[in-house]
């Protein structure tokens, strides 16, 4: 599949009607997923064929980009109800087999290796700080393969140095950095739409080390 | 959710040390057909907990896989990989719960969607 096509196919997918701000529910928009996804699979074949999770799901843009590009199966997890309901309307529009899983990503516990990549925009940390870096944790503990993920371009050095200091990465790549559209979701915004500069990063955990069991 | 999904998810109440595997109470079971894909289940033959999965499968009224792990030669049988395609990736709990082995305290599955969220005093 082309990333035009996937672009495409990703516009047409339902967004939040009503975000909840606790859970900073940005979606993640077709451009900046469609590029994720594409980089995983055309530069280091990390999706098809493959087991991916989308962590912190939402509308499920990531997972069900996973799914168009030929994972083998994706898990997508999600502590909102209605995140999952969404998510799963938007999979069936596509005709995509995507596996929910209703949990807060914070207390995960997770048994081997058989997911390969987790994919995920994590809350930024804004609201709840250090939101994106629990997640990033968790990542590093279920991947097997690598993980894909957004953060702020200005808390670049902190990510790089949790991640392979602390999560257990023993590669930690920013491989490009984006820009990240938020719209006026929140009466708390001021302007119109905003764009924060955001990193699209690829870790790899160290291979055969402690599982997170 | 698929015996797969089950395959990795554990009890996560603080306090609980051996949250795997789930037990399985079955309200409904749906079965929906998937892409035979050998090179795949060969991969996940080495990955999966196998006596959670046959288990698991006889919760879900499925017991054509062997009690006993088989021996790694078995993924050369067509046979053999369809029965494992069959309960890995075809069967669905689709309402239900699972049920932490240490505390007996049920998640539940609803539409096919288990729900491991805790409650306060869990975490």
């Amino acid at each position: 599949m082309k990333l035009k096509q996937l672009e495409s196919l990703l516009g047409d997918l339902q967004q939040f009607s009503n975000p909840k701000i606790e859970l900073e529910q940005y979606p993640t928009g077709p451009h900046i997923a469609s590029r994720l996804l594409y980089t995983a699979e055309n530069s280091f074949g990390d999706v098809s064929n493959k087991v991916v999770a989308d962590f912190g799901c939402g509308c499920g843009t990531l997972g069900a980009a996973a799914a168009l590009l030929g994972a083998e199966q994706v898990l997508a997890f999600d502590i909102d109800t209605e995140s999952l309901e969404l998510a799963s309307e938007n999979a069936e529009e596509l005709e995509l087999d995507i596996n929910f899983v209703q949990c807060d990503i914070r207390n995960l516990v997770w048994r081997g290796q058989i997911v390969d990549t987790v994919v995920m925009n994590p809350p930024f940390g804004t609201r709840k700080k250090g939101a994106d870096m629990d997640f990033l944790c968790v990542a590093l503990q279920v991947a097997s393969q690598a993980v894909y993920s957004l953060h702020k371009t200005s808390t670049r050095d902190h990510v790089r140095r949790a991640a392979l200091r602390d999560f257990n990465a023993s590669i930690a790549e920013v491989l490009c950095e984006l820009q990240f559209d938020v719209p006026q979701l929140y009466k708390f915004h001021k302007k119109k739409e905003v764009s924060i500069a955001v990193d699209l990063w690829r870790f790899v955990p160290k291979r055969n080390q402690g599982n997170g069991l | 959710m698929r015996l797969l999904t089950h395959n990795m998810l554990s009890s996560n109440i603080k306090g609980v040390t051996n949250g795997f595997p789930l037990l399985i109470e079955v309200e409904k079971v749906i079965e929906k057909p998937v892409d035979f894909n050998p090179d795949f289940l060969k991969n996940m033959f080495l990955k999966v907990d196998w006596k959670a999965l046959v288990d698991a499968s006889r919760s879900l009224g499925y017991a054509d896989l062997p009690e006993e792990t088989p021996e790694s030669s078995v993924i050369d049988s067509d046979d053999f990989l369809r029965k494992f395609h069959h309960a890995l990736l075809e069967l669905h709990l689709e309402e239900g719960a699972l049920v932490c082995p240490e505390t007996e305290r049920k998640f539940p599955v609803t539409k096919g969607i288990p729900n491991m969220l805790l409650h306060e005093d869990e975490v």
